[in-house]
Formats: C-alpha cells, sequence, structure tokens
C-alpha cells in the first residue's frame, strides 16, 4: 500500500516538472507537450487505478494554486478554461490506458500504444470536444472541426508512449506495475 | 515552492476559503445563465474595477493569467464575424473571461495553506465515514516535496544528454525521467514502511 501511495505521489510530481520541460519538437515542425505525454505514462506504466488517481492528484495540486500546467498556468482559472474537458478527461484517459495496459494480450509496447491511443486520444477527445463545445457554445462537430490540427500530433504521442513503456520494460524487467 | 497566490495582501486574502469557493461556484453557475452582452459586460467591468482596487500588482497578473484565453478570444472574434453573429459571440467571450477571472482572483487570494484547510473541511465527512483521508495528505505532501528532486533529475538528464550530442533531447528524456520517478518512489515507500507505515 504505500507502494502504492508512493508510486501515485511521484509520478503526479513527475506531470508536474514535465510541465515545466520545453515543449518537444517533432520532425515537420509538430509540437508536443511532454507533460500529455507523461500523462499517459501514468496509466500504461502504473496502470489504470494508480495511474487515474496521480493524474487526479496533479489536478488537485493545479487546483490548489500551483503553476504546474505546462506554460506555468494553475489555479481554478483553468478549469474555467475551453480546454477545461480535456483536464477533466486526463484522469479518465490514463484509466483506459491502464487497462488496456494491464489486460491486452498483447506485448507491452503494443498494448501501451493501444492503450494510449484508446485512452489518450478516442477517451480523452470524448472529453475534451464537448467541454469546448460546452464553453465557446458551439456544436459538436464545430468543436471537433477545431482540434482536427492536433489529431497528427497526438498520433506520433501515442506511437511515443507505446515506445517509452516498452523500452522501460525492457531496461527494467518487471519495473511496470502495469504488467507485474 | 512558488504558488500563484499573490504576495501582495488584500482583504480577500483574510476571507475564508472555503467562502471563496462556494462564491465561485455561485457566481460560475450564474454565469453560464447569462445569455446576452450587455449583463456581462457590466459584470466584467466591475471585476476590472475591483482588480485596479486590490492593486497594479494584482491587476497586472490577472491580465496576464488571462492570456491563454487569447487564441479562443481570437477564434471567435473570427468565427462570429464571418458569421455575423457578433452579440453571441461577445456574450461567449465575455462569460470566458470574467469566469477565469474569477477563478483566478479566487486562486491569487488564498494561501496554499488556506486552500488545503479547505480541503481537509471538505474530506472530514469522508474521514468520518471510515475512509483514509490522512492518506490523501500524505500523498500531497509527498508529490509537493518531490518536485523539486524530480526537477533537478531531470536537468541532470538533460545535461547529460547535452554532454553527449549537439541535438535536442526530445521525448527520450522520459525514459530516464520515469525511472527516476520510479526508483524514488521505492525509496519513498520503503521509508515510509520504515516509518510505520502510510496509515
Amino acid at each position: 500500500m504505500e507502494r502504492s501511495l508512493s508510486h501515485i505521489a511521484l509520478f503526479a510530481a513527475l506531470i508536474a516538472v514535465l510541465g515545466f520541460v520545453p515543449q518537444i519538437m517533432l520532425p515537420f515542425g509538430v509540437p508536443i507537450t511532454a507533460q500529455s505525454l507523461g500523462i499517459m505514462l501514468c496509466g500504461t506504466v502504473l496502470g489504470a487505478k494508480r495511474g487515474a488517481l496521480a493524474v487526479l492528484l496533479f489536478l488537485l495540486l493545479v487546483a490548489i494554486g500551483l503553476p504546474l500546467l505546462s506554460g506555468g498556468r494553475g489555479g481554478l482559472g483553468v478549469f474555467a478554461s475551453p480546454t477545461v474537458g480535456f483536464l477533466l478527461g486526463f484522469p479518465v484517459a490514463a484509466f483506459v490506458a491502464g487497462l488496456i495496459t494491464e489486460k491486452a494480450p498483447l506485448p507491452v509496447g503494443w498494448a501501451a500504444g493501444t492503450g494510449a491511443f484508446a485512452g489518450g486520444m478516442v477517451t480523452l477527445y470524448a472529453f475534451g470536444i464537448p467541454g469546448l463545445a460546452l464553453m465557446l457554445d458551439k456544436t459538436l462537430p464545430e468543436a471537433t472541426l477545431m482540434i482536427t490540427a492536433f489529431l497528427p500530433g497526438d498520433l506520433i504521442k501515442v506511437a511515443l508512449a507505446g515506445l517509452v513503456t516498452h523500452s522501460l520494460a525492457r531496461m527494467r524487467p518487471g519495473v511496470l506495475l502495469s504488467r507485474d | 515552492m512558488l504558488t500563484l497566490t499573490s504576495p501582495v495582501e488584500t482583504p480577500l486574502h483574510r476571507w475564508p476559503a472555503g467562502l471563496k469557493l462556494a462564491l465561485l461556484c455561485a457566481a460560475t453557475i450564474l454565469l453560464f445563465r447569462l445569455t446576452t452582452p450587455l449583463p456581462l459586460a457590466a459584470i466584467a467591468t466591475a471585476l476590472a474595477a475591483l482588480h485596479l482596487l486590490l492593486g497594479r500588482s494584482i491587476a497586472a497578473t490577472a491580465l496576464r493569467q488571462l492570456r491563454p484565453l487569447w487564441p479562443f478570444l481570437a477564434l471567435l472574434a473570427l468565427w462570429h464575424g464571418w458569421t455575423g453573429d457578433l452579440a453571441q459571440g461577445a456574450t461567449i467571450a465575455l462569460r470566458l473571461i470574467t469566469a477565469m477571472a474569477l477563478a483566478n482572483l479566487v486562486t491569487m487570494t488564498t494561501r496554499l495553506s488556506d486552500m488545503l484547510a479547505a480541503l481537509d473541511r471538505l474530506t472530514a465527512p469522508l474521514a468520518r465515514a471510515g475512509l483514509p483521508t490522512r492518506r490523501l495528505t500524505l500523498a500531497l505532501a509527498l508529490a509537493l516535496r518531490f518536485i523539486p528532486v524530480l526537477s533537478d533529475r531531470i536537468d541532470t538528464i538533460r545535461a547529460a544528454w547535452a554532454a553527449r550530442s549537439p541535438r535536442r533531447p526530445g521525448w527520450r528524456i522520459l525514459i530516464p525521467a520515469a525511472l527516476a520517478a520510479l526508483d524514488e518512489a521505492d525509496h519513498v515507500a520503503e521509508s515510509l514502511r520504515a516509518r510505520g507505515g502510510a496509515g
């Protein structure tokens, strides 16, 4: 139990610290934030339950007034932003990513990649798009149109999540809590 | 750890955090029920005046914290300028600005310790029901304490990369960063057990 608690706390801290890292520049000038990739890793590395709790803890830290979102954003104001749907979807995304990583009968890298896709894209957009639609008073198709530019970068993020998880499992067999 | 609380003392700093949070909830619900630009503009103006009363530092910070809204405001301007429905565009924009400004004002005028005290009170009923709320406090404290530790580790990782390559590290630093978090977590777990467990 101490192990769970310490992993949840440390990964919440990791997501926070990844917010300070400058945007990762991929080929073709597509930037992605290390932080969003870190949130996927919470799920794929810690598993569904602990991953979701780590992200929730991170959101709590942001809510109580710490500037931990990438760009130095934080406080209650970010929950009043049009991107609030994505924020609230993060823990669920981590949960789904973790669940698939835990249960999928695939090699760990592929399971993590699939999990990151189902969690970090499908689930996250399922929360983020209605959030956008609500805050900007637009229809769901209109909100979907707004996020299409981010899809290529997100797909790369999914691949990277699988790659990082696979590398971690290879370097330290048994380190992944999601594949105990 | 630097928080977003304003170091400049205002009367609002002395209000109980729970009260401010409750008022914020009520105000946000109210804001989302307004459908025309005029009442929202009036509220926004009053809010701006309040910020100016609270001092230049607070007003300047508030304005800076609204900057993430900028792409959305531009999008709304283009969208509603194109469709001609300017009143609706103004309503949405004003609503976003006032809701965010109010939330940020609560954050700026509430100390971290007060927020944590409010959180304690919110979870008190759960504690009475037998749920282990002490673990939440411990988890929060641990996460806070390890942010600077992990930050230093990542700086070391980036320096190690820079010593070996002229290129920027990119996504690869996530591997040692995640390992750092996992290793620290194992050490912390051992320390917790050595001290009698996490309760």
